[in-house]
């Protein structure tokens, strides 16, 4: 393997993005619950939710600070490092970023100083539209970011322009909801929420089991598990299989990837295990499959044709083993959030729930599991795309800065990564830092 | 007006807006170098705490809009200035997190290290802004086929090093004003002693800069002195140069901050209007500068764009009017105060 710019490059964007890719989530899932615990705070004009809605709302804010300050590097990285990248898409591309900043952005953060200081200097309602505001914008958001990355994996609504060797806007509609946005666009969006439900429901299960205010941690557990139950159920259907029925319809050699089907098949298995080995011909080691049900799933036929990797030429496939392995525990993670929320939800309407330590402890430790799952799902959607950074248009390895030199990349490189690590450190230890206090000193006092 | 141009103004309009809103912030945190005590670095914090977040939103904004209007221009610069724009961008990550983690642990170690963190991640984003731009004014060594051909250190010019300082002693005087409005005693009597000063190194980078530019950027002065709109635009900035310091000295901060933002509005105004239509001049050659036309993207792109400006703009521009409503005043640190 050459380390040189490209590669370096593509180095750098996975690593950014990846760790940007942490704290949106966090962000629209905890900023809607938010929206929630905020509303019971002003209409029941209750000092308790008030406090919960200062506890989270602390964690809101210094989420969305890193999350913030990663992302500005990855609306510049497109330009510094991916320059030919940006030469050929830029009339397409920048647009939806553009949007994002004009329409959603602003409105975010805006309305996230209003919502943080602003408690005391605007009336309850004006508060209470602040916290709607900021998950509104940071769902918008998402949207925005989600056209331009779909637009990658699906491209549509342009034409070429050979002389000008790029691709031009023909039809805005059409690339903004090309055939991937809205299946990757609910995805995702859901997968923030059950983010953000694990993150309320760890916490506030930290909180119970230290005895840290447990009568007002129960409350908001209560949210966040009736929350999470909903949004972990609807990952699964429709959202997931609307996405994975768009994959196998518009992308083929990923959907083939993703499933670990490498020979074209009539009534295609659901691989529900397997390890899969690269070296051609690529196999699969130890399967246990559901014969016929990935068909019918994509398909609506148990009998359907589902084309393998092998109907398609070997410069044009993705990486085999990665996008199976990430796309299959993604799937595993997100049977585990269903299961576990079916469960507290049975014990909670039992009233038994607080008194399952087990469980509880279980809780905290699944606070991370969400992000990685989106991490998995990100992994599988953008190296199942590959050799392409634009589908099927163009490549990856002809989308880098030429003027680059491979030193520059090292010198970003080291700077980025030491500076994530050290952020991603000082993160968690002040999310201890705020659970070790809990919520006790934060009063409930509201004009 | 074409298209092409009315992109030019908004891109302008964006940077403008930035220098504004982020310029007063990046200022304190110049300024918060010099803060004496706990107390009045609180109140550094807290006069931008709720604002500062939207206001670097015009930078990302900017980038995006740069993108979506002259695509070639924002690639060509952005990977031409690497270096550069990965030391702009880890210094505002740094800040913005500093600003954040700072308030979050009660420890004289950790508190002075985010403090040298805010202060550094302001001062450097605005020297590098201003080279940054005083490298376009300047002119870039671009070839033929658009490409960057120069060095890092080749940015470090003279005249671009000027425009740095420029930059940074225009936004720590905006700052100062702005943290004027927001403060009170002992902070207050000193901001007031400091802003002539501030202002006077400012004004005189300023008279340099320009004066420099008229050796080192003969292109810039080649069409520009003959159009009208270059002196009329004059006017107002001289008035609100003279008018900043003298508001100030009468108490009225937030006429000075009106005329200092007029100030920096109309000297990146002038700035564009000498480079107009051209958007990167070259160097190597004339002709292969990147301007409104070769640098652009299909008319559809920049109607469709126009379309989402026209429509979000006005509302940003009021959200954005509102929050620094509620927030006027002095700051007054409670519990949710950093």
């Amino acid at each position: 393997m050459n380390l040189d710019v490209e590669l370096l490059s593509r180095i750098q964007f996975a690593m950014t993005v990846g760790f940007h890719f942490l704290f949106p989530p966090i962000t629209i899932g905890l900023a809607w619950l938010l929206v929630i615990i905020e509303w019971l705070g002003w209409r029941k004009n209750s000092a308790d939710y008030v406090r919960l809605g200062k506890f989270f709302g602390r964690i809101l804010a210094l989420t969305f600070a890193v999350g913030v300050a990663t992302g500005i590097v990855m609306e510049f990285q497109f330009g510094t490092n991916w320059a030919q990248y940006s030469k050929f898409v830029g009339d397409i591309f920048g647009a939806p970023l553009a949007a994002e900043g004009v329409l959603a952005f602003f409105l975010e953060s805006a309305f996230l100083g209003l919502y943080l200081f602003g408690r005391n200097r605007v009336s309850k309602g004006m508060h209470w539209f602040s916290s709607l505001m900021v998950a509104f914008g940071a769902t918008l958001s998402a949207f925005w970011i989600i056209v331009a990355n779909s637009w990658q994996q699906t491209p549509a609504g342009y034409s070429l322009n050979a002389t000008a060797h790029r691709a031009e806007l023909s039809d805005f509609w059409a690339a903004a909801f090309n055939p991937s946005t809205l299946p990757r666009y609910f995805h995702t969006v859901d997968a923030a929420l059950i983010a953000g439900a694990f993150l309320v429901a760890g916490l506030s299960a930290y909180l119970i089991l230290h005895n840290k205010e447990a009568a007002l941690a129960q409350k908001s557990m209560r949210i966040a598990i009736i929350f999470g139950l909903v949004a972990s159920c609807l990952e699964i259907f429709p959202f997931g299989h609307e996405h994975g029925r768009q994959v196998a319809a518009t992308q083929p050699e990923k959907f083939a990837a993703m499933n670990g089907l490498y020979t074209s098949v009539e009534g295609a298995p659901i691989v529900l295990f397997a390890v899969p080995q690269d070296q051609p011909p690529p196999v699969l080691r130890a399967e246990i499959k559901i014969p016929g049900l990935l068909s019918w799933l994509a398909f609506g036929d148990a009998h359907a044709h589902v084309q393998g990797i092998n109907e398609f030429p070997p410069e044009n496939i993705p990486p085999l083993f990665l996008t199976f392995v990430s796309y299959h525990n993604m799937v595993l993670l997100g049977m585990y959030f269903v299961g576990i929320m079916v469960l507290a939800t049975f014990l909670l309407r039992n009233g038994v729930l607080f008194e399952k330590k087990w469980l509880l402890k279980l809780f905290v430790f699944s606070i991370p599991l969400p992000l990685l799952a989106c991490q998995l799902g990100w992994m599988a959607a953008e190296v199942g795309r590959q050799p392409w950074i634009v589908y099927h248009l163009m490549r990856t390895r002809d989308a880098f800065s030429p003027v680059l030199s491979e030193g520059q990349v090292w010198f970003s490189l080291t700077l980025l990564t030491l500076m994530y690590a050290f952020l991603g450190v000082t993160y968690v230890y002040l999310l201890k830092k705020k659970l070790a206090v809990g919520p006790v000193a934060l009063t409930g006092k509201e004009k | 007006m074409d298209l092409n141009t009315i992109w030019f103004l908004l891109v302008g309009i964006l940077i403008i807006g930035y220098a504004i809103l982020d310029g007063y912030d990046l200022g304190i945190g110049a300024l918060h170098f010099f803060a004496k005590n706990e107390r009045e670095r609180r109140i550094h914090l807290n006069a931008i705490g709720p604002l500062w977040d939207g206001n670097e939103v015009w930078l990302l904004t900017g980038g995006g809009a740069l993108f979506a209007a002259f695509p070639v221009v924002y690639a060509t610069v952005f990977s031409g200035l690497y270096t550069a724009l990965m030391l702009l961008l880890a210094a505002l990550i740094f800040r913005a997190v500093a600003i954040e983690f700072r308030s979050k642990v009660e420890d004289s170690r950790w508190r002075s290290f985010w403090d040298y963190a805010f202060s550094i991640g302001s001062i450097l984003p605005a020297v590098l802004l201003g080279i940054a731009f005083g490298n376009i004014l300047r002119g870039l060594p671009l070839d033929q086929q658009g490409n960057y051909t120069g060095s890092f250190f080749g940015l470090l010019n003279p005249f671009s090093v000027l425009v740095g300082l420029v930059s940074l002693a225009a936004f720590t005087a905006h700052g100062a004003i702005f943290l004027a409005m927001k403060s009170d005693g002992e902070l207050l009597k000193r901001l007031s002693a400091l802003i002539p000063k501030l202002w006077l190194s400012f004004v005189a980078l300023y008279l340099v800069a320009s004066v420099t530019a008229v050796f080192t950027a003969p292109l810039l002065f080649d069409d520009s002195l003959s159009d009208p709109l270059f002196w009329i635009l004059l006017l107002p900035l001289v008035g609100a140069m003279l008018y900043m310091p003298v508001a100030a000295k009468s108490g009225k901060f937030f006429r000075a901050f009106i005329a200092s933002s007029v100030t920096i509005a109309l000297m990146i105004g002038e700035a564009a209007l000498s480079l107009f239509p051209r958007l990167v001049p070259s160097l190597t050659d004339v002709r292969y500068s990147l301007d409104i036309y070769n640098a652009a993207s299909t008319p559809q792109t920049q109607t469709i764009m126009l379309i989402i400006a026209l429509i979000g703009m006005p509302l940003v521009l009021l959200y954005t009017v509102y929050i620094h409503r509620v927030f006027r005043g002095q700051v007054i640190l409670h519990e949710d105060s950093y």
